[in-house]
C-alpha cells in the first residue's frame, strides 16, 4: 500500500487492515487526520467522500470516527479511523474539502453530540426537533425505554428473545447441543 | 379516556376566561391567532343529516400529505389501475378543501406536528384513516425513539388499515369501511376531538417539545 | 463569484449565496413542503424569493426518520432484514441486498453461483420498477398527468411478478445471507418477458410524448445544470453525474455479483439539465430491460440457490468492518456495517445518494430558479427523502 507508506513519513497513522482488495482501512491520530484526508484528497486522487460516520465504543470510551473516501481512478476505498475519547469531543472540521460534509457533520452532531467548530449550519435541527435527551444514537441510550415511557405503547406486544422463545416452545427439555 | 391524565404534568392551556393561552407563540404574533378551542357542532337531525352523510361519504377528497411510507400506495391507486376516483375520492392539495386524511404509515415526532397542524387546519366533518401497522401500535418501529406508537392517542381515528404495507385493494376496503361508518352516522369524530380537546393536547404537548404554533390551528 | 449588473432585481451572491435583508419587503419567505403535491415525499425546502425567482434554498429532512441505525444495534442479524428493507420505499432490494452481502463479506459466506444471478435480476427489475415511478413524478410535475397514469400502472405489473417471486408488493425481504429465499415459480420467466415487451412499448410511447414535447422541453431544457466539476465537490454520483458526461458506473467501475459477465455500456450525456437527466435515465431503462433479458438467456437453468447458514438465532458474526456498494437508481448505495463479534451489529452505516443531491446540491441549484419549476428540479434529481434520515 504506497499511499499508506508515504504517509506514514509524515502523519502519525498506523494500524492498515485490507478487508477486500478494493478496501483499505487505517487509523490516523486526531491531530493528523484532516492533513492525512487532505493530502489523500489532492495528492492520491480520493476525490470521492462517500460518507462520514461515527461508531459508538462506550466499553472503551471511544468515538470512531470513520472517514471514507474513494478514488475513482483506481476505484479503490480507503477508509480513515480516527479514535476521541467519548467527553467534549471536538473534532476539526471538513467542509472546506468537501461541501457536502457540512450536512454530515451537523447530522453527527445531532445524533452523537460531538462538536465540530466552524461547520455551517452546525447547531440546526437535521432529524430531530426539540430533543432534550442525550443523542439518541450513543450506546448509552436506550431507545426502547424512552420509547416506553413516552409514546403509550399499545398493550398486548410480547416481544422474546428467539432463542429462549424456541427452546422453551419448540424444543423443551432438550439440552443446548448447537 | 381519563387514566394516564393524572401522571402528566399539568400544562395549563386556558386562561380565566376560558381562553387558549397560545403560550408557545412569541407575543406579537398572539394577536394574529384565533384564541378559541374548538366546539362541539351537533349533527342535525332526520332525513337531513342522513343526506348530509351521504353527500359526505360519496365525496371524500383526501389530503395531498404522504406522512410516511404509504404514500407510495396511494399513486397505484391514484392511477388507472385501482382507479379511487370512481369511488369519489380525489386528493387535494390543501387542508382547507379535504375531508378524509390518509396517514401513511409511521409518524415521527417532526411530522405529527404538521400533522396535528394540518388536521386541525381542515374543515370539519373530517375522517382519518391510519394507513398500516405502526399507526395502531407502532409496527415495524415500536421501539423507535422518534415514532409514535398510537396515533388515537394524538388525533382521532376512523378506521385502522393493518399491513406493512397494506394493498391498494385494502386501503379501498378502508375506504368502503369509512363510507359505511358515515352513512350510519358514526363519522362524528371531529366532533370527539373538540370534546376531548384538552386530552389530545395534552398528549400531542407531550412528545412535541418544541410547541411554536398556536394551540389551535384555524 | 457572479459579477452583478448595478440594478439588478437579484442581491448579490457571495460563494453561491445571496446576500438579503428580509425586513427590506423585497423578499418574501415561503414553504414549500411538508405537506406540498409537489415535493418528492415527505421532506420540505425553505425557499426566499423575488418576485418569482428563488434566491435563497434551505432543505429541511428529518421528517421520516425512524432512527434505523439504532433500532439495528437492538436486532439480531437475521432480525434486521425485515427492517433493513424499509430504508427506502421504492427501491428496497438495494438495501436487501447489500446488507445481505456485508454480512455475508464479514461471516466468510460464499454464495452459490445462481443466487448471484437471482439477485442481479432482481436488483435490475427493482432499477426498472424506481424509474416507472420516477418517470410519472418527473412528468406530472412539469403538467403533464397522462404520464405517470401509463408508468405506474406499468410499474404495478412489475410488483406483480414481485409478488409473484417473492411474496410481497413492495417489501420483498428476498435476499438473506446465504442466497435468496425462493426459486423461480414455474412459469414466471415467460410472465417476465411478456411484461417486458409491454414495458419496453410503453415507454416508446412515454419518449415520443414526453421527450419531445414542446412544453417539456421549454421547461427542463437548462433548468439545473450541473457541470462536471460540481460532481466530485458535492458527492454527486448516479445518472445525475453521467448526464454530465462523467462516466462513472458502480457496475462497469468495480463490478459486484454477475455484472462482468453483462455486456453493457456506461450511459452518459452532454449535459447535466433536467431535460439531459431525463434523457440519461430513459436510456438506463431500455439498457435495463436489455440487461434482464441477457440475465434470463445466460444464468444456470438448474442449480442451489441457497447455502446453508449457521442457525441463525446464534449467529455470531466475527469482529470487523467493511462497506459494500452499489449503483442504485440514484446513484451509489452503500452499506457500511461493523461487528463486534456479538449476535447483533455493532453499527450499520447507509449511505444514500439523496444525502448529498437533496441536501447541499438542491440548495444549490435552486437558486435562481422559477419557483414553478422547483418540484420539476426536486425531481429531476431523483431523491428519496427516506434514505436522508433514515
Amino acid at each position: 500500500m504506497t499511499e499508506f507508506n508515504e504517509l506514514s513519513r509524515q502523519f502519525q497513522i498506523s494500524d492498515l487492515k485490507e478487508q477486500r482488495a478494493d478496501l483499505h482501512f487505517f487509523h490516523a491520530s486526531k491531530e493528523h487526520a484532516v492533513a492525512v484526508l487532505t493530502s489523500l484528497k489532492e495528492k492520491y486522487g480520493y476525490t470521492h467522500l462517500v460518507f462520514f460516520t461515527v461508531v459508538d465504543h462506550l466499553e472503551k470510551n471511544e468515538f470512531h470516527l470513520t472517514y471514507m473516501l474513494h478514488n475513482y481512478e483506481k476505484h479503490h476505498d480507503m477508509g480513515v479511523v480516527v479514535k476521541i475519547a467519548r467527553e467534549n469531543v471536538q473534532m476539526e472540521s471538513i467542509h472546506h474539502l468537501w461541501p457536502a460534509a457540512a450536512t454530515y457533520q451537523q447530522e453527527i452532531r445531532e445524533m452523537y453530540g460531538v462538536e465540530f467548530p466552524g461547520s455551517p449550519g452546525l447547531y440546526e435541527n437535521f432529524a430531530l426537533e426539540g430533543w432534550e435527551d442525550i443523542p439518541p444514537m450513543r450506546r448509552d441510550f436506550d431507545t426502547k425505554e424512552y420509547s416506553d415511557k413516552t409514546y403509550y405503547p399499545r398493550p398486548g406486544r410480547e416481544s422474546h428473545d428467539p432463542r429462549e422463545y424456541m427452546k422453551e416452545n419448540l424444543y423443551p427439555g432438550e439440552a443446548e447441543t448447537w | 379516556m381519563s387514566d394516564n391524565m393524572n401522571d402528566m404534568d399539568q400544562i395549563q392551556l386556558f386562561n380565566d376566561q376560558g381562553r387558549l393561552l397560545n403560550a408557545g407563540l412569541p407575543d406579537e404574533e398572539k394577536a394574529l391567532f384565533c384564541d378559541a378551542a374548538p366546539q362541539v357542532d351537533a349533527p342535525y337531525r332526520g332525513i337531513w343529516e342522513k343526506f348530509l352523510n351521504w353527500a359526505r361519504s360519496e365525496s371524500l377528497w383526501i389530503l395531498g400529505f404522504g406522512t410516511g411510507c404509504g404514500a407510495i400506495e396511494l399513486r397505484p391507486l391514484m392511477t388507472s389501475r385501482y382507479d379511487m376516483y370512481q369511488y369519489g375520492v380525489q386528493p387535494r392539495p390543501t387542508p382547507r378543501q379535504a375531508g378524509l386524511f390518509i396517514i401513511g404509515g409511521y409518524a415521527s415526532v417532526k411530522t405529527m406536528k404538521r400533522i396535528v397542524r394540518s388536521y386541525e387546519q381542515m374543515q370539519g366533518p373530517k375522517f382519518v384513516l391510519g394507513l398500516g401497522s405502526c399507526t395502531v401500535n407502532g409496527g415495524m418501529y415500536w421501539d423507535s425513539y422518534n415514532t409514535i406508537n398510537r396515533l388515537d392517542h394524538y388525533i382521532p381515528v376512523d378506521v385502522y388499515i393493518a399491513g406493512c404495507m397494506p394493498r391498494p385493494e385494502a386501503l379501498l376496503a378502508g375506504i368502503n369501511e369509512l363510507k359505511k361508518l358515515i352513512k350510519e352516522g358514526k363519522g362524528e369524530n371531529a366532533n370527539k376531538y373538540a370534546e376531548n380537546f384538552e386530552w389530545y393536547k395534552r398528549n400531542q404537548k407531550k412528545i412535541i417539545k418544541d410547541w411554536n404554533m398556536p394551540d389551535y390551528n384555524w | 463569484m457572479v459579477k452583478e449588473k448595478e440594478n439588478s432585481k437579484f442581491p448579490p451572491l457571495v460563494d453561491g449565496k445571496s446576500q438579503y435583508d428580509l425586513t427590506s419587503g423585497k423578499y418574501l419567505r415561503v414553504w414549500q413542503g411538508p405537506q406540498h403535491p409537489g415535493i418528492t415525499g415527505n421532506m420540505s425546502l425553505e425557499l426566499t424569493i423575488c418576485g418569482d425567482e428563488i434566491i435563497d434554498c434551505k432543505t429541511h429532512v428529518g421528517y421520516l426518520h425512524r432512527g434505523f441505525e439504532k433500532l439495528m444495534e437492538r436486532r439480531k442479524y437475521i432480525q434486521c432484514f425485515p427492517v433493513v428493507c424499509r430504508i427506502c420505499v421504492p427501491e428496497p432490494d438495494f438495501n436487501e441486498y447489500l446488507f445481505a452481502a456485508c454480512t455475508e463479506e464479514l461471516a466468510g459466506i460464499q454464495i452459490p453461483e445462481r443466487a448471484e444471478w437471482i439477485r442481479t435480476l432482481n436488483l435490475e427489475m427493482a432499477r426498472l420498477t424506481s424509474f416507472l415511478m420516477w418517470i410519472g413524478g418527473q412528468a406530472g410535475s412539469f403538467g403533464m398527468g397522462t404520464i405517470g397514469q401509463w408508468t405506474v400502472t406499468l410499474r404495478d405489473y412489475m410488483l406483480d411478478l414481485f409478488e409473484e417471486l417473492t411474496g410481497g408488493r413492495i417489501y420483498h425481504m428476498y435476499m438473506l445471507p446465504g442466497g435468496v429465499r425462493a426459486d423461480f415459480p414455474p412459469g414466471w420467466i415467460n410472465k417476465l418477458l411478456d411484461t417486458l415487451k409491454t414495458v419496453e412499448k410503453t415507454l416508446d410511447d412515454v419518449e415520443l410524448a414526453m421527450m419531445h414535447n414542446a412544453v417539456f422541453k421549454m421547461r427542463a431544457k437548462g433548468l439545473g445544470i450541473i457541470t462536471p466539476d460540481m460532481v466530485d465537490k458535492y458527492g454527486i454520483t448516479g445518472p445525475n453525474a453521467r448526464a454530465a458526461g462523467v462516466a462513472r458506473d458502480i457496475r462497469k467501475d468495480s463490478p459486484y455479483l454477475v455484472y462482468d459477465k453483462l455486456d453493457f455500456e456506461i450511459v452518459t450525456g452532454t449535459k447535466s439539465d433536467a431535460y439531459g437527466r431525463c434523457e440519461v435515465r430513459i436510456k438506463e431503462m431500455y439498457q435495463s430491460i436489455d440487461l434482464i433479458r441477457q440475465i434470463v438467456e445466460k444464468m444456470p437453468k438448474e442449480g442451489p440457490f441457497f447455502t446453508k447458514l449457521p442457525n441463525v438465532l446464534h449467529w455470531r458474526i466475527p469482529a470487523g468492518h467493511t462497506y459494500k456498494r452499489a449503483e442504485c437508481t440514484r446513484g451509489e448505495y452503500g452499506f457500511y456495517v461493523q461487528s463486534d463479534g456479538s449476535d447483533k451489529p455493532r453499527r450499520t452505516y447507509v449511505r444514500g445518494p439523496s444525502y448529498t443531491h437533496a441536501v447541499a446540491l438542491m440548495e444549490h441549484l435552486a437558486i435562481r430558479t422559477n419557483i414553478a419549476d422547483t418540484a420539476g428540479l426536486m425531481v429531476s434529481l431523483h431523491t428519496y427523502p427516506p434514505e436522508i434520515e433514515r
